[in-house]
């Protein structure tokens, strides 16, 4: 056969903004890499977490300056919404973290449509557990 | 001639990533189990929680050290998690080890912090 030869299409790297956009993900897919940003989050954020027990447990008078750093100023604002992230981080990984033991232990948790119920399970426990606790931190309740 | 294919096939030895594997899992176990303990305490936790109460808490000398060997398991699971992301993302070796570098200096610095944190009380 000797006609024209059509050039193979070459498919080179990923473009963040205008290939990856277009992805849709299941939400197994959502709960992955979720998991892996909220592992990136926790570990970005750990010495903060270990300033604040730092902070809580050392003594009488860093405890009550544990407390004023949540209260003073405009400060106190970002350092909650910091902890709310990484409330999110925490519980999202943790509960992602669980549902990827349970796909170790049970043969039948892999499956689409277990896997499926599962993720959206996560997804949803993670971002309700988060505004509950998240509305104890700003003072809500 | 030795066999290793199929279910003989040998998975474990250098490199075969099965010991990072499993570390990740058996320290998440770990921290988890810590997890509970800890809200455990604070929950049945009589009164308010004030200064007294969460820092009785960890100056109980068994609580030091379950929390110090959670630590030092969040250390190596972090580390796990933190090179599979750069082996992902990062493909010049050069940036690839700076970051790795970056990531252990980053854990055993915050492992230590906490250490230094859990013996002053």
């Amino acid at each position: 056969m000797a006609e024209i030869s059509k050039k193979r299409p070459e498919f080179r790297n990923i473009n963040a903004f205008t290939d990856l956009t277009t992805y849709r993900l299941p939400a197994a897919g959502w709960v992955s890499i979720l998991h892996r940003i909220s592992g990136l989050i926790l570990f970005m954020l750990l010495p903060l977490v270990i300033w604040m027990f730092d902070l809580s447990v050392t003594s009488q008078i860093s405890f009550g300056r544990f407390h004023s750093i949540f209260t003073v100023g405009i400060g106190g604002l970002i350092l909650k919404l910091f902890c709310l992230a990484l409330l999110w981080a925490y519980l999202h990984h943790f509960i992602a973290g669980l549902r990827h033991l349970w796909m170790d232990l049970n043969h039948h948790a892999v499956e689409k449509r277990i896997g499926a119920n599962t993720a959206t399970g996560t997804i949803v426990a993670g971002i309700v557990l988060t505004v509950i606790l998240g509305a104890k931190l700003f003072g809500l309740y | 001639m030795s066999v290793n294919y199929g279910p003989k096939r040998v998975v474990v030895g250098a490199h075969y990533g099965l010991r990072d594997w499993i570390a990740q899992r058996g320290t998440a176990v770990l921290m988890a189990l810590f997890t509970i303990v800890l809200l455990a305490q604070v929950i049945f936790s009589r009164g308010p929680l004030g200064y007294d109460t969460w820092s009785g808490i960890f100056s109980q000398q068994w609580m030091k050290v379950v929390t110090l060997v959670t630590i030092i398991a969040l250390g190596y699971h972090a580390w796990v998690g933190m090179r599979d992301i750069w082996m992902d993302y990062v493909k010049p070796v050069v940036a690839r080890l700076a970051l790795q570098i970056f990531s252990i200096f980053w854990l055993v610095g915050c492992v230590g912090y906490m250490i230094q944190v859990l013996w002053r009380l």
